[in-house]
């Protein structure tokens, strides 16, 4: 499935599937991809054939395919959010140490994840709240934040009470250190390098207002108009 | 030596109180339900049970926690929306948590079954599961020092033994069973099949026979077991 949105235009803020339609259109064709589970999910269905993309999932396979409906639902054959899902001709499977040195080894090209944080030097804390009464659970997610050659965030810019969700420090446990290259959210995209935080991209909202929202010294590409 | 058992009670019989056990299986998939049925039946307790989660729904492993057998789980997920016998023994302080990045709890268990004495992983630098732990600067990052974990006993699911104890898995449901049967001390494998020696390909077999001790044949095939 493909779906076209014209992101250059747009001057609303992003939805989700909007979002995740500007993420897939953005992953390089023939490219070895980990989504990650819940918001990163959605970009599945936005990536064509003619990209070639092969999905990985760490609980073991490569070549995953869409979820399984109906009699293609299998027990043996789940994604790592345990939802069953089908395969795709060639796909292989592997035992889990392979599985993670698959990331761990870089031959991951992107991994797609939601955060509750990410820093302006690229921290990314999306594991924990940290919360003293929370049962703490960890899964794959320090091994996707550090294997992968490319670590894409998609979230909401702001929280629920307005704070933004880039900081200049993560104050949530972080999952890894300077590891997130693009933060997609639905405001902006952020590109995050050694010289700081660059704008790529904003959907209704002008720069000077995003900085105003963004305690992070915001840099814009020339795409971006002030 | 190799031993093919006729029921998944004899089978567990020999696992002790205090025991490390390793339990295969990610979810649902390849968790070897009847083995652990058999090891709740057979009241060892004390336990130490290596899993990548801490038990889902009112089965498996979550029923061994329940029951208040495991003493301790080394894992990487133990928190679900279904793991309430896990949720309900942490917050009441009667089960240690040791947790684990889920490519270090493989790594660290293939390394016990590969005679590593440890290993330097980029995963977790920084963050609070590494405190603690020694830490140095290689091939151009920061990595953290982990040890391997061992067990006295590994129970894990495939789905066709020959008889020379080569296993064959199936789909997503290999997950942790080629390194845990390599881990243990005494590997413990329920098959739905069990076949002549020589009827599978020796290029297509996954774990060779050599890290298998105790095979035991389950009726009904794996994805209905898991479902």
């Amino acid at each position: 499935m493909s779906t076209e949105i014209s992101i250059q235009r747009s001057v609303k803020p992003l939805g989700k599937d909007e979002l995740a339609a500007l993420v897939a259109r953005d992953i390089a064709p023939g490219s070895f991809v980990n989504l990650g589970i819940g918001q990163p999910t959605l970009v599945s269905n936005y990536l064509t054939e003619e990209q070639n993309i092969t999905l990985h999932t760490e609980n073991g396979m490569l070549g995953m395919g869409p979820e399984a409906v109906g009699e293609q639902i299998d027990g043996d054959l789940i994604n790592a959010g345990k939802i069953p899902v089908t395969e795709l001709p060639g796909a292989s499977y592997f035992h889990h140490a392979d599985s993670f040195a698959i990331m761990r080894g870089g031959h991951l090209d992107i991994c797609v994840l939601g955060a509750f944080q990410v820093s302006a030097t690229g921290d990314l804390a999306n594991w924990h709240t940290g919360a003293p009464d929370a049962i703490p659970a960890v899964g794959g997610a320090m091994d996707l934040a550090t294997g992968a050659k490319d670590v894409f965030v998609m979230m909401t810019l702001l929280t629920r009470d307005g704070t933004s969700k880039l900081v200049e420090a993560c104050t949530y446990p972080l999952t890894g250190v300077g590891c997130v290259t693009r933060v997609y959210t639905d405001k902006a995209v952020f590109l995050i390098g050694p010289d700081g935080v660059t704008v790529r991209e904003t959907f209704g909202i002008t720069l000077e207002e995003l900085q105003q929202l963004v305690p992070v010294p915001l840099k814009a590409t020339s795409a971006v108009g002030v | 030596m190799l031993q093919f058992i006729d029921t998944v009670g004899e089978a567990v019989a020999g696992i002790r109180d205090g025991s490390t056990v390793m339990i295969g299986g990610f979810g649902n998939a390849g968790q070897p339900f009847e083995l652990i049925d058999a090891l709740l039946d057979s009241g060892a307790t004390d336990l130490t049970v290596v899993n990548n989660n801490a038990g889902q729904g009112d089965q498996g492993l979550a029923l061994l926690i329940k029951e208040g057998r495991v003493r301790k789980m080394i894992c990487s997920f133990p928190r679900q929306s279904d793991s309430w016998h896990f949720d309900e023994k942490y917050r009441a302080g009667k089960i240690e948590l040791e947790l684990v990045p889920q490519g270090n709890l493989a790594e660290r268990i293939r390394a016990a079954g590969a005679g590593i004495g440890g290993f330097f992983t980029p995963t977790g630098y920084g963050t609070m599961l590494a405190e603690g732990k020694e830490t140095r600067f290689l091939d151009g990052k920061w990595q953290v020092f982990e040890t391997p974990i061992h067990a006295d006993v590994a129970l894990i699911k495939a789905l066709t033994a020959d008889r020379k104890g080569n296993l064959v898995y199936r789909k997503t449901a290999r997950n942790f069973g080629p390194i845990m049967a390599a881990a243990a001390k005494h590997t413990i494998v329920q098959v739905s099949e069990i076949v002549p020696t020589g009827a599978l390909d020796p290029e297509n077999i996954v774990t060779p026979g050599i890290y298998v001790n105790s095979i035991v044949r389950v009726a009904g095939t794996p994805a209905e077991r898991a479902a």
